[in-house]
């Protein structure tokens, strides 16, 4: 057996984590970002064993609660709850709690009193995750507020760049598409930053946020002048409603200009690879032979997805027992 | 009979007469009736005399902006309730927004609001009656009967006119009647969705910004709809350096032309807000330190001539949301001359400037007999002591919500005595 107890901080490996919740990757230190990333080297090995699991979180209780549908990311943190042996309970909002007539900080009340260890939130609100980690006395992972933060999809988007580069150190970056909603792009430029790791954004203007310059190192709105010499492609989802004619005049011309195609990604380096955080609307930011081409390590994201939240799970629960 | 009443060995800070001398002042029938500049008065037989040496004697407060949640809404705030925490905080008359349910559009409202007020409430209550029928910006409401019923000025609250004809023809109309028209600054579909001051800090927390072009563009509009109308305008409140800079140039050339500030945009900036704490989410939004700073110029230089509470209580129910869920706006009423009096602390602005800008400027607004200390005037009077150290504690606030912007803060200032026509309506007791 490889050593899965030493890769999971049981043994001494890891030092405790000292965060109590995982809000925001503005809140780690450089040091925890590495540990999350090494913890969730042993999840893969793991993942990848013919008996899934670990006993980590036996006895413990998670519960996902997800005020707006993501079927990716929730069945991600179900796996790799159910992986470390908690027992995991979905919790669907479908309507808001405001349309309820109960305030987020009611619903914090009710779920606590359900005695939780681990709370997975995803909320449309930024700062709706964050509000609630401070009515409960568990543990909260961020799983996306709003434009605001998806910590966990930065650490498994950096755990696949480390997997496919061998090494963070030195590469370059380029995050293509809408900067300015994305969640995925903050908490990317402020891992990325926080390691040194040289990023840009690429976007239409539109798409570009007041004072992105000061997040990213460089900013493009040329997509071909963005990614040249890039190591890492990392595209985002455009949202339906950004193509109403306001922020782009249309899909096609969005594609035309923004969306990855061999010409536009012949400008990178040629063992760049492609990255999404899915789902992806092929032909309209990705070109389809792309999406599911050699250089792309999609599927890897949701491969490390798995591990990173198993390694998150398991570096705050253990935690939070310390005296 | 009421006894007169002596106020003794105060320094009077009267702005309106650019006095700040000691003295004493006689009152008699809820009026001033005489006054001794720079020595000691002499007492009438059965007078009875405050000494207030050590404290500042200025007119009671003129509040230009503050929400009450009666009718409709009395759970936030009653007029009794803001009256309250109004003479507490030194304010002697408080200008009411229309912001009701239903809204104050109707003469009818009018008289109403006033009757309870002067039943209910230990401060001067003065309505401001909508400009547009319902708030809804489409009709103008009847300017006339509103007057006659004893409405201040017109205003459509927190809701601002979007049509420059609407706004045209309101202003002439005003003109006509000689009302003052009190005007929000929002451009809505520059602001859109936007929660906070458009910039790195609303990037960096995720949160959709507003831009400073949201005011700048409404106001230079109304600034030349003034000019050709003649109005007395006031904007409502500004919170950028564009705004000061469109003003200073406005007023050159027409002096029926004002501005104010909420007292939140001149202590507070956007980095107060931290993590998405939703008692800073206000409107306009607080904005950059470059922008505190050039407003706080603007109240120097005479660009903005009056500072408002924008007391808007507002119940926990809607304010423990998250940040871009929850409702604008912060109580205000109880700490507006203490957080005032942190830019006099901090040397930013001369006591002077900051107490016209809550007493004789309103009252030359409105066209009020109040705000000032001279013979003949009511007798709306505040002591207070502008070294007292305080801490502001929601537990010890008159109004009926808690949702205040300077919660914690540490205070020097503070209200000891308000009278209000004559009458002892306030007195500081020492903390317990």
């Amino acid at each position: 057996m490889p050593q899965q107890s030493s890769r999971t901080g049981h043994s001494g490996d890891f030092p405790p984590f000292q965060q109590r919740h995982l809000i925001s990757i503005a809140d780690l230190q450089p040091h925890e970002i590495i540990d999350l990333l090494d913890r969730a080297e042993g999840m893969i090995e793991v993942s990848r064993q013919e008996r899934k699991s670990l006993p980590t979180l036996s006895g413990k209780t998670q519960i996902n609660l997800f005020f707006e549908p993501s079927t990716r990311t929730q069945s991600s943190f179900e796996i790799a709850g159910k992986r470390l042996g908690a027992l995991v309970v979905n919790m669907s909002v479908k309507t808001s709690s405001v349309s309820k007539g109960e305030t987020l900080v009611d619903t914090a009340a009710t779920l606590n009193a359900m005695r939780p260890d681990v709370l997975v939130v995803r909320h449309s609100a930024a700062g709706a995750v964050e509000l609630l980690s401070q009515k409960v006395g568990c543990a909260v992972i961020n799983a996306g507020d709003g434009a605001h933060e998806h910590p966990t999809q930065a650490l498994l988007d950096a755990l696949t760049i480390r997997n496919h580069k061998g090494t963070l150190a030195g590469l370059t970056v380029a995050i293509c598409g809408d900067i300015a909603n994305s969640r995925v792009a903050r908490s990317n430029l402020l891992l990325l930053g926080a390691l040194n790791v040289r990023t840009r954004v690429i976007a239409p203007r539109t798409l570009l946020p007041a004072g992105i310059e000061n997040l990213a190192t460089e900013v493009f709105t040329d997509m071909e002048e963005g990614l040249k010499g890039a190591d890492v492609v990392m595209m985002l989802r455009l949202q339906h409603e950004r193509a109403n004619g306001r922020m782009i005049p249309s899909v096609r011309e969005y594609y035309r200009f923004y969306g990855l195609d061999e010409a536009k990604l012949a400008h990178a380096k040629p063992d760049a690879i492609v990255m999404h955080p899915g789902p992806m609307n092929r032909g309209v930011e990705i070109d389809p032979a792309i999406a599911d081409g050699d250089r792309s390590v999609i599927t890897d994201q949701v491969e490390m997805g798995v591990a990173v939240r198993m390694a998150v799970l398991d570096a705050l629960l253990p935690a939070r027992n310390e005296p | 009979m009421i006894r007169p009443l002596i106020i003794d060995n105060a320094r009077i800070l009267d702005p309106a007469s650019n006095t700040d001398q000691t003295g004493a002042v006689l009152i008699e029938d809820g009026r001033i009736s005489d006054l001794a500049i720079g020595g000691p008065a002499g007492v009438p037989d059965g007078a009875e005399v405050i000494n207030a040496q050590g404290m500042v004697l200025a007119p009671g407060l003129i509040d230009m902006r503050v929400f009450v949640g009666e009718p409709g809404k009395e759970y936030r705030e009653t007029l009794a309730s803001a009256g309250a925490a109004a003479v507490a905080g030194g304010v002697t008359s408080f200008v009411m927004m229309p912001d009701t349910t239903p809204a104050v559009d109707d003469g009818a409202l009018v008289d109403f609001l006033i009757r309870r007020a002067e039943a209910q409430s230990p401060a001067r209550i003065l309505p401001a009656a909508a400009i547009t029928r319902g708030l809804a910006g489409k009709e103008i409401t009847e300017f006339g009967l509103l007057k006659e019923a004893g409405a201040a000025c017109l205003s459509d609250g927190s809701a601002s006119i979007q049509s420059s004809a609407l706004l045209r023809s309101a202003m002439t109309y005003a003109a006509n009647f000689d009302m003052p028209l009190v005007h929000q600054l929002t451009d809505a579909s520059l602001a859109g969705d936007g929660v906070m001051n458009e910039g790195l800090f609303a990037t960096v927390l995720g949160l959709k910004g507003i831009p400073r072009e949201a005011e700048t563009i409404p106001l230079a509009r109304d600034l030349q709809l003034a000019a050709l109308t003649r109005v007395n305008y006031h904007a409502a409140q500004v919170s950028t350096k564009g705004s000061v800079d469109l003003l200073a140039t406005a007023k050159s050339n027409n002096s029926r032309v004002s501005a104010g500030i909420s007292i939140n945009n001149l202590c507070l900036n956007e980095n107060d807000i931290g993590r998405y704490r939703s008692f800073f989410k206000l409107n306009p939004p607080l904005r950059s330190e470059d922008d505190r700073r050039a407003v706080i110029d603007g109240l120097r230089s005479g660009a903005i001539d009056t500072i408002h509470s924008d007391h808007d209580p507002q119940d926990s129910e809607v304010k423990r949301q998250p940040f871009a869920e929850a409702s604008y706006g912060a109580i205000g009423l109880e700490t507006l001359l203490a957080a005032a009096l942190r830019l006099v602390h901090s040397g930013d602005v001369e006591l002077m400037t900051i107490l016209r800008a809550m007493t004789s400027r309103p009252a030359e607004i409105l066209g009020l007999e109040t705000g000032r200390i001279a013979r003949g005037a009511p007798a709306d009077l505040i002591l207070f002591d502008l070294e007292y150290p305080w801490q502001v504690t929601e537990k010890t606030f008159r109004s009926r919500s808690r949702n205040t912007s300077f919660e914690g803060a540490r205070m020097q200032g503070k209200v000891m005595r308000t009278l209000v026509n004559g009458r002892t309506v306030f007195v500081h007791e020492e903390d317990a």
